[in-house]
């Protein structure tokens, strides 16, 4: 049991080398092997590519800070996806598409919290449990077809530029911005860390560890609602296994981030820095022309060395 | 954590009447389960749809019962359903490639042997949590196979092989044969072997445990090892049955294998539970699963069915446990 009631940011030159040098690494075998890896287009590409993740890296930075995971969180954004896609359709509206997409998300969230802080379920269970609610539900209302025929308004918030900016990026850029403030910024950050540091203390202190629990993941699957969306505009469709696995880069951006999975401690940029050396990894398996089943083991390779890594790290 | 006298009642005889009470319960279940649909449906007591479920449960219950063992240690193995795909395209490529059932099965049990046994390299020696070393494991052997196969089915398998999944002795399915030697040797292994007891022991106090002498980590890594075997077996039985084998066949196993051990009373949290629980749980899941089939409600709602069985599997342990306490 950890004695500290608040686990303040990170030292962060004691943290960036780990994922600095992981990206910096990568960035250099691709440009050397990779033809055109280099170019703007294709860096713009990568970051473009990596704003759906980013949308849940962050979330999961969270859940994996309070000593849980959410397993669910891709099949959760498959079924956001098709929520999307079929009110979106329905109405020609991109808003209502949207709140549809918020709302189911927020719901499995809570769903997820509540099982997890209320029944006392471990939650890599839970969230198993449920990501097969998901998928199953994401098959169901999409009868295992694609949703064509996604109106423009949806579409075009992928492809729209703000000021020159890729409107994803903004939105990601935003995200970012919004989960650095509640965490270092506010009360509830400060929860947040001691969710995972020192869950007495919370209780000491006259607040609910359940609440906030369930409060870090509904936050996950709102998250997750709003990533659907921007899947849908992407994939300018609704399918049922859209997002399936997702939840796994998420979870490889986090590990190779830095964030502990024992210590309750989570460093936001350095889950960024992994979104982008997880997209940095697919993309130049990509350009040599490995297929996505390459890329999706070596993924999983970088998570456990990660893991390693940091059990190393705790036991030091 | 470290209260070493936690779980410290051995889990012997007098654990083993507890155990017969839950497993009783669940047998009732499965009855009630069988007599609903037996009222709702003509042809759920049909011989061809009760063989059926026989042998469904029994595919289900090889891939669980390794499973089993590890979920006693207080672990997870999240990669069972993956291995079961990786072993069946290796072992049916070698089936192809030399025309040999004997060096096919060989291979796959290896194949999922290995496998298994990295599971136990990374949970012991490198200490990575075992629900995410598995569930990084999954990854890796999707991204193989997937690479592997490159898209292509292999089928065609000499007649002789398929009978394994396909084949009848005296009526029965050859697999419910398996099914029942296979009980019969967990059964044996956890309730009646020492090194059984030393399982139940790490589950239920791993510190305790090592204290009292348990070499807790070569245990750990047979019993990844023989949880990895089981699914390497299981590969051979669908790839007999199938008569095919394709990248993502693996995809739709752990969970219900997931969800019949913990149907089945073995507890998540280590130390609680019997390889025949797992087979009773294996059988009500295909019960259910089998009930929605013949009452024509669509195969897309399996994984939602399933998926709050799961949940409620573990609800209830943990309410019985709590009211035991």
């Amino acid at each position: 049991m950890r004695e500290t009631a608040v686990v303040s940011q990170p030292n962060p030159l004691q943290r960036i080398p780990g994922v600095a040098i992981v990206l910096v690494l990568l960035i250099a075998l691709f440009g050397a092997i990779a033809p055109g890896f280099l170019s703007v287009a294709n860096l713009s590409n990568v970051l473009v590519q990596s704003t759906i993740l980013t949308m849940l890296a962050l979330p999961m930075t969270l859940i994996i800070m309070t000593e849980g995971l959410d397993l669910s969180m891709g099949a959760v954004l498959t079924l956001t996806s098709l929520c999307v896609a079929i009110v979106s359709l329905a109405t020609q509206s991109m808003l209502l598409g949207l709140g549809a997409g918020l709302l189911v998300g927020a719901a499995f969230g809570t769903v997820n919290g509540w099982l997890v802080a209320i029944l006392g379920i471990p939650p890599f269970v839970a969230t198993l449990g449920t990501l097969g609610m998901a998928q199953g539900l994401s098959l169901i209302v999409s009868d295992g077809q694609s949703v064509v025929g996604i109106p423009h308004s949806v579409r075009d918030i992928y492809s729209a530029t703000l000021l020159g900016v890729p409107v994803p990026i903004v939105m990601a850029l935003v995200t970012y911005a919004g989960f650095h403030t509640l965490l270092y910024h506010t009360r509830f950050g400060t929860y947040i860390f001691a969710l995972g540091g020192n869950r007495e203390a919370l209780r000491y202190a006259g607040l609910s560890p359940n609440r906030l629990l369930i409060a870090v993941y509904a936050i996950g699957g709102a998250m997750a609602g709003i990533a659907g969306l921007l899947m849908t505009a992407r994939m300018n469709s609704g399918h049922p296994t859209a997002g399936l696995g997702l939840e796994f880069d998420a979870i490889a951006a986090v590990a190779v981030g830095g964030t502990s999975f024992e210590r309750g401690n989570g460093w936001l940029l350095g889950t960024l820095l992994g979104v982008i050396s997880v997209g940095v990894l697919r993309n130049g398996l990509n350009l040599i022309s490995l297929p996505s089943s390459v890329q999706v083991a070596s993924v999983g390779v970088l998570v456990i060395v990660a893991l390693f890594l940091d059990g190393l790290r705790s036991r030091a | 954590m470290t209260d070493i006298t936690k779980g410290a009642i051995a889990p012997t005889r007098s654990f083993l009447s507890q155990d017969a009470i839950q497993v009783f319960y669940r047998l009732l279940a499965a009855l009630l389960i069988c007599a609903v649909l037996a009222v709702l449906s003509d042809s759920f007591l049909s011989l061809g749809n009760v063989l059926n479920v026989l042998r469904q449960a029994s595919l289900t219950f090889f891939i669980a019962s390794g499973l089993t063992l590890v979920v006693l240690t207080a672990g997870l193995d999240l990669s069972v359903g993956a291995n079961v795909a990786l072993s069946a395209c290796i072992a049916g490529t070698v089936i192809h490639k030399t025309g040999s059932p004997a060096l096919g099965i060989l291979t796959g049990l290896a194949c999922g042997g290995i496998v298994g046994l990295l599971n136990g390299v990374m949970v012991t020696a490198l200490r990575i949590p075992s629900f995410i070393a598995t569930y990084g494991m999954l990854w890796v052997l999707n991204g193989l196979t997937y690479w592997y196969m490159a898209g292509e089915t292999l089928h065609g398998f000499p007649a002789g092989f398929r009978q394994i999944g396909s084949g009848y002795l005296f009526g029965l399915p050859i697999p419910v044969y398996l099914l029942l030697v296979f009980l019969g040797i967990g059964t044996l292994l956890a309730q009646r072997t020492i090194w059984g007891q030393e399982i139940y022991a790490i589950g239920a106090n791993p510190v305790a445990a090592r204290l009292s002498g348990i070499p807790v980590a070569r245990r750990l890594l047979l019993v990844y090892a023989v949880s990895g075997t089981m699914a390497g077996l299981a590969s051979i039985i669908f790839l007999s049955r199938l008569n095919s084998a394709e990248a993502d066949i693996g995809e739709s196993l752990t969970l219900p294998a997931i969800a019949a051990v913990l149907i089945g009373g073995t507890s998540l949290f280590g130390g609680v539970g019997t390889v025949f629980g797992t087979f009773i749980g294996a059988l009500i899941l295909t019960l259910v699963l089998n009930g929605m089939n013949l009452l024509a409600v669509s195969a897309n709602w399996q994984p939602l069915v399933t998926g709050i069985i799961v949940i409620l599997a573990v609800w209830l342990d943990m309410k019985t446990r709590r009211r035991a306490q």
